[in-house]
């Protein structure tokens, strides 16, 4: 029974990593580009929330709408600011530039927040169910839930919508997409600004059952490089399938091995399947 | 024949990629409902020609107008608005989405979506072939069937010039008289045709007029009854011995 409890919180857990892990994919995926600030933007998310329900008050729909609106206007400003300039620069300037934004963003969230671990107040959401001999906490449960269906959203706007059709054009080929008429500027920014969004209604729902400081946003980020690989750089589904797969060899490695091995674990095995299979699970060979 | 309007008219382009020079000292014009063609060998400039009047690559030198308008070094998305499309050299499919997910991004320009699906009608009508593939993948398809799909997609914004990049280019011949069939039946509902063809016989069986062009110059230009017996051309591009 324990086992199973185990199991249902890592593959919640895993779901929430799968939501902000397409984030980073889809931004792969747009332009080659690799955001080292995407663990950044979990954190803001978090603090977004926060201010939020100090400031606005409601329950989670609120501050998660407000985290994902924050977030996503963050990600188009810094694409027109930082990301539009550099992308026209050597690979070397591209990286460095967000690893900057990354210790920028975290540096000044230290100044503003404190580095102090801090939690939303309990009465936003809280409460267990008790479920076949399994508790499931009602803030995880939701996290979970919600993530994977705007994890699943994401992934049909891409592949069902117009918007999406013309997102994968870019990606696919800039040029011809500017022959169809799309302004591929817009539509990279719109991609910054949703994988933002994705990470920082991640943080907001994370935020409900986790406490967190502003140092937090590295052990997202190397969560999301792990998943992302796993899964296939720019792949959405894959993004899905390697978040759980991750959330769940975390909850079983904390559980056989205990908590502090739960880490190693993960990037051992990440580190062998990219010695077997460097492309990724679903990704191309 | 009374004098029609000049849609197009390009004069002096010159482009530059670094040093090298693509285009030097083109000139051109397209009349309304004309089908015009642009001659000469690989190298000559032709694609970088259409590219430069697309809006994808800059030019250096000269002007491009379309109706009343300049339009040189305007971005390609603001070209295709206004009319001109391109179907561009290599077709520059989107491999990864479907053939109805290509044909739909053809229209993006289109300020009313309920055109789209009698666009895509029409589209279908033309190629019966893209109609029993709308479902898969461009990557897919056979050679001919891409070149369908290219020309398809940039009929999708409802051009008043289609302008083709080599459509010949790889095909085979029977492929080939079907798609200058098809290209005849849209000259003769209105659309004018600038197109760009290695093989002179073939683009001057279809135009009204064309231009020669030698290392990004324009060479020689005339209607095509006079280019077609032209003697330099006829021993350069049609492979006929002098007696």
């Amino acid at each position: 029974m324990i086992l199973l409890q185990v199991i249902v919180d890592g593959l919640l857990l895993g779901a929430v990593y799968a939501l902000f892990s397409s984030g980073l994919t889809l931004i792969w995926g747009m332009m080659n580009f690799i955001n080292f600030a995407h663990g950044e933007f979990v954190m803001l998310g978090m603090y977004v929330a926060l201010l939020a329900v100090t400031w606005i008050g409601g329950g989670p729909v609120v501050f998660g709408l407000a985290a994902a609106l924050g977030l996503f206007l963050l990600g188009v400003v810094i694409y027109f600011a930082l990301i539009r300039a550099v992308m026209r620069g050597p690979m070397l300037a591209q990286i460095l530039s967000t690893f900057g934004l990354a210790l920028l963003l975290r540096y000044a969230a230290f100044w503003v927040f404190s580095p102090n671990f801090v939690t939303l107040p309990r009465s936003v959401l809280s409460g267990t169910l008790r479920l076949d001999g399994i508790l499931l906490s009602v803030p995880r449960l939701a996290a979970g839930l919600a993530a994977a269906a705007l994890t699943l959203g994401m992934h049909l706007l891409l592949t069902r919508t117009a918007l999406g059709s013309r997102l994968l054009a870019v990606a696919e080929d800039r040029d011809a997409a500017t022959l169809m008429g799309i302004r591929p500027d817009r539509m990279q920014a719109f991609a910054w600004g949703l994988a933002a969004a994705s990470a920082g209604i991640a943080g907001a729902l994370m935020a409900i059952s986790f406490p967190f400081s502003p140092a937090v946003g590295e052990t997202f980020a190397l969560t999301a490089f792990v998943v992302v690989t796993l899964g296939g750089f720019g792949s959405v589904p894959g993004a899905m399938l390697a978040g759980l797969l991750v959330g769940l060899i975390q909850g079983l490695s904390a559980y056989w091995l205990g908590p502090v091995y739960k880490d190693v674990v993960v990037y051992g095995l990440f580190v062998a399947l990219l010695w077997l299979r460097p492309q990724g699970l679903l990704g191309a060979a | 024949m009374t004098r029609r309007m000049t849609l197009l008219s390009v004069r002096h382009l010159e482009v530059r990629y670094g040093d090298l020079v693509g285009v030097a000292d083109v000139s051109l014009d397209v009349p309304d409902g004309a089908v015009v063609a642009l001659l000469g060998s690989n190298g000559a400039g032709k694609t970088t020609t259409l590219n430069a009047i697309a809006g994808l690559v800059r030019t250096s030198g000269g002007s491009i107008r379309w109706r009343e308008d300049a339009i040189t070094n305007l971005p390609a998305f603001a070209i295709v608005r206004r009319g001109l499309a391109l179907s561009p050299e290599g077709w520059r499919l989107f491999v990864g989405q479907t053939v109805e997910q290509n044909l739909r991004l053809g229209a993006t320009t289109l300020a009313e979506t309920r055109r789209i699906p009698a666009l895509l009608d029409r589209v279908f009508a033309i190629f019966p072939r893209l109609a029993e593939r709308r479902r898969q993948r461009a990557g897919t398809l056979s050679g001919g069937e891409r070149q369908m799909l290219a020309m398809g997609r940039a009929l999708m914004s409802d051009p008043k010039l289609l302008m083709l990049d080599e459509p010949s280019l790889g095909l085979a011949p029977a492929i080939v008289d079907a798609l200058y069939d098809t290209l005849r039946r849209l000259h003769g509902e209105g659309l004018t045709l600038l197109l760009a063809e290695q093989s002179v016989p073939l683009a001057l069986e279809i135009a009204d007029y064309g231009y020669v062009l030698q290392t990004g110059r324009t060479v020689l230009d005339g209607m095509a009854q006079a280019l077609a017996e032209d003697p330099q051309v006829q021993r350069i591009y049609l492979g006929v011995n002098p007696p």
